[in-house]
């Protein structure tokens, strides 16, 4: 089965190894992300006020665009995701907002595409039971710490995603894989999101505490969904190490990069280099590449 | 008293609580008949699982034993504990109620109550009772001051239940009272008003995400608190928390926990919460005098007589820290336990490292009150409560004659407006059978 793929702007360009590996890794598991034409950003968040429809344009204008190539949506980064589920809602939903906005748009969007994270699908159409036996080299012994951050899941009502506190979605996944999740209280915090532009400090904060999180409950890796998490929480690690005296850097992955080898991909394809911690130590130590 | 054979004057209550017993004492000492229904093998409900009792601070047990001595004793009270009311058939002056007796798998014609049994049973369980702390057997009363102070056997518990083998309560049973063979029995009791007091429930911490779905060994509900903190209770009354039995020294208490939210759990106040976690911080205090005890609550509702003395005493000479906003999040962290909330009177974020943490869960019905709703044909609100005829003026009465509401199975109350409630249930059933 092929799935419509919205990549969204980083994936072309920070989170190029997240798009690269995701991509590789479907044609493994027997399907295929057919990327969007034309795709455009997805306005990057979801309005807050409820009159605010121009933030809904640019969400709106990939839904409608999507629906007509297809039936299932599919994204990669939980802003994204979390962006136009939400949007795909509420045209669903709301009458009123779903004319207005398809009369400014000329379109005639209902809302009735299914939007998936690129983990839904793994969970609910490939299966966990269907990774496993696609093993080649299992993660056995790997610590590995989920990293869910705040966009999967909430809003709880609309994201639909897991459980909004507790969730195991992502703990599956890895225990398919043959990793050993670690559960540790900071797997559903924010990564302090766009603050790391205004507000430095309460990214770099928020870094040092998921991270230092992961580490205190026996993590030797952190696992993203999400290319804005995973700057927050890899690329900002100098910033952390240098006001944070007795941090120490972890490796973050993202969920494809350790898909990919634990599916046995070439490793020198999986685009560690983009990774700003190295995780090749590791991986190496681990016997898996 | 004359019975004229067509108005029957014998009065049943259900549920034996300080209600239910408040209620049959009084209709007794009118000097009519009553048959008083109770669920579990003894009377007393959740006042018995109490401490000590706001704004007074006296001992609860103290109080309530009186009351159930004096009910088990009254020459016209009749008991039939550990029973449940299967149906009502009839009208005001000529009920019939079927009940079911359960099997307590132990002849209390024989039993002289020793203890004995209790003592060897080998099969040990964390006590519900006790919220889930301290030890219970599998042949058990509820407390040492039972009333009636016969025991019952717990066949889910029981390992000759379980595996065919045991009968250790048999060997040691001096007057061979216990019988694996009892099934339960179904009798059929004629009465002319009933009084349904039922009383409440907690809220299940199973239900609350944000503070660990009630999987975190320090965070507790009120009730396990009183139990912590009662002389009877598995800890003899030392405040120990129960994940590793250490003295807490943080202690954070979390009012109107699915209370009041009603987005997601229930809007209404429960109203006893505000006084009752000012008694725990208080009596925390009395008993850990170097402990930190914060509360965070939403507004402090304490309008009955001498509650406001007792909150501001709490807050001016026992240093209790009240926090006004809530608790976003509560999560396990080492040996302690994260608390994050939020102070919104300084609009600062708060983050507390906790030994432990007592919500103040919210007050529902019990579960079966809907059902018995349904057998009594009397109305229940959204939530279970039973409704009464006239929110202001008829506050005991249902839409059926004959069938009164008392205590918490109304709707959330503490000990003194339960027991009123109750008299007032009382004197109309009085009223009633003076009237015919």
């Amino acid at each position: 089965m092929d799935y419509l793929y919205f990549p969204g702007c980083t994936l072309y360009t920070k989170a190029k190894n997240f798009d690269q590996t995701a991509r590789d890794c479907s044609l493994l598991l027997g399907f295929q992300l057919k990327e969007l034409p034309n795709w455009t950003c997805c306005g990057a968040t979801f309005p807050l006020a409820t009159d605010n429809i121009m933030a809904l344009l640019p969400p709106s204008r990939i839904l409608a665009r999507a629906r007509e190539e297809g039936t299932t949506l599919t994204t990669l980064c939980s802003v994204c995701f979390n962006v136009i589920k939400r949007t795909n809602r509420l045209i669903r939903n709301d009458g009123d907002k779903r004319d207005t906005i398809n009369n400014f748009m000329e379109t005639n969007y209902q809302g009735d595409l299914r939007v998936l994270h690129y983990l839904e699908i793994l969970k609910q159409d490939v299966g966990f039971p269907r990774i496993q036996e696609k093993m080649k080299k299992p993660l056995t012994g790997l610590k590995a710490a989920p990293y869910y951050g705040c966009m999967l899941l909430r809003p709880f009502e609309e994201m639909e995603f897991d459980d909004k506190e507790k969730p195991t979605l992502f703990e599956g996944f890895l225990e398919a894989m043959g990793a050993e999740a670690i559960d540790f209280p900071y797997k559903i915090e924010c990564c302090g999101s766009f603050q790391s532009v205004g507000s430095p400090e309460v990214a770099t904060e928020c870094g040092y505490k998921i991270l230092g999180s992961a580490v205190k409950n026996g993590a030797e890796v952190v696992v993203s969904t999400c290319p804005l998490c995973t700057f927050n929480i890899d690329h900002k690690q100098a910033d952390i190490k240098q006001k944070y005296l007795d941090f120490k850097p972890i490796p973050v992955l993202y969920f494809t990069q350790l898909l990919g080898i634990a599916m046995g991909l070439d490793y020198q394809t999986l685009g560690f280099g983009q990774n700003f911690v190295d995780p090749l130590p590791l991986l190496k130590g681990k016997g898996f590449i | 008293m004359k019975e004229n054979g067509t108005f029957i004057k014998r009065a049943m209550v259900i549920g034996g609580g300080i209600a239910g017993i408040s209620a049959s004492i009084d209709i007794g000492n009118a000097g009519y008949d009553v048959i008083l229904v109770e669920k579990l093998p003894s009377i007393g409900g959740k006042m018995l699982q109490l401490s000590e009792t706001f704004p007074t601070l006296d001992c609860a047990q103290c109080t309530l034993t009186p009351k159930t001595v004096e009910t088990g004793q009254h020459p016209h009270i009749r008991l039939l504990t550990h029973s449940e009311v299967e149906g009502v058939e009839g009208k005001a002056g000529d009920f019939t109620v079927k009940i079911r007796r359960k099997a307590a798998y132990v002849d209390w014609g024989k039993c002289t109550g020793c203890g004995l049994c209790q003592e060897k049973c080998p099969s040990k369980k964390p006590s519900e009772f006790e919220r889930g702390m301290g030890t219970g057997k599998a042949i058990y009363t509820l407390s040492p001051q039972a009333v009636p102070n016969k025991p019952v056997i717990n066949p889910s518990e029981c390992r000759y239940f379980l595996e065919k083998k045991c009968r250790v309560c048999e060997k040691v049973c001096p007057v061979g009272a216990i019988d694996y063979e009892q099934e339960d029995r179904f009798i059929e009791e004629k009465v002319g008003a009933i009084i349904a007091a039922v009383g409440f429930d907690l809220m299940p911490m199973e239900t609350f995400g944000e503070y660990g779905y009630g999987a975190i060994p320090d965070v507790i509900d009120g009730l396990a608190f009183e139990r912590i903190n009662s002389a009877s209770g598995p800890t003899t009354g030392q405040i120990r928390r129960p994940s590793d039995g250490k003295v807490p020294k943080e202690v954070v208490f979390i009012q109107c926990t699915g209370s009041r939210d009603p987005e997601r759990y229930m809007p209404y106040c429960s109203r006893v919460c505000c006084m009752y976690t000012a008694k725990h911080a208080r009596l925390y205090k009395h008993k850990v005098h170097d402990g930190q005890v914060y509360i965070f609550y939403m507004d402090i509702r304490s309008t009955g007589k001498g509650y406001e003395e007792f909150i501001q005493q709490g807050m001016e000479e026992e240093g209790i820290l009240y926090l006004r906003g809530r608790v976003s999040r509560i999560f396990r962290d080492g040996e302690k336990v994260a608390v994050w909330g939020v102070d919104t009177l300084t609009g600062k974020k708060v983050e507390v490292s906790a030994d432990m943490v007592v919500l103040a869960t919210a007050i529902i019905p019990q579960g079966e009150a809907k059902g018995l709703a349904q057998k009594l044909r009397i109305h229940v609100d959204d939530y279970g409560f039973f409704t009464e005829a006239e929110r202001k003026l008829r506050p005991v009465e249902t839409d059926r004659e004959g069938i009164y509401i008392a205590g918490c199975a109304q709707g959330p109350k503490d000990i003194a407006d339960a027991v009123a409630h109750a008299n007032a249930s009382a004197s109309k059933v009085q009223a009633l059978f003076a009237k015919h």
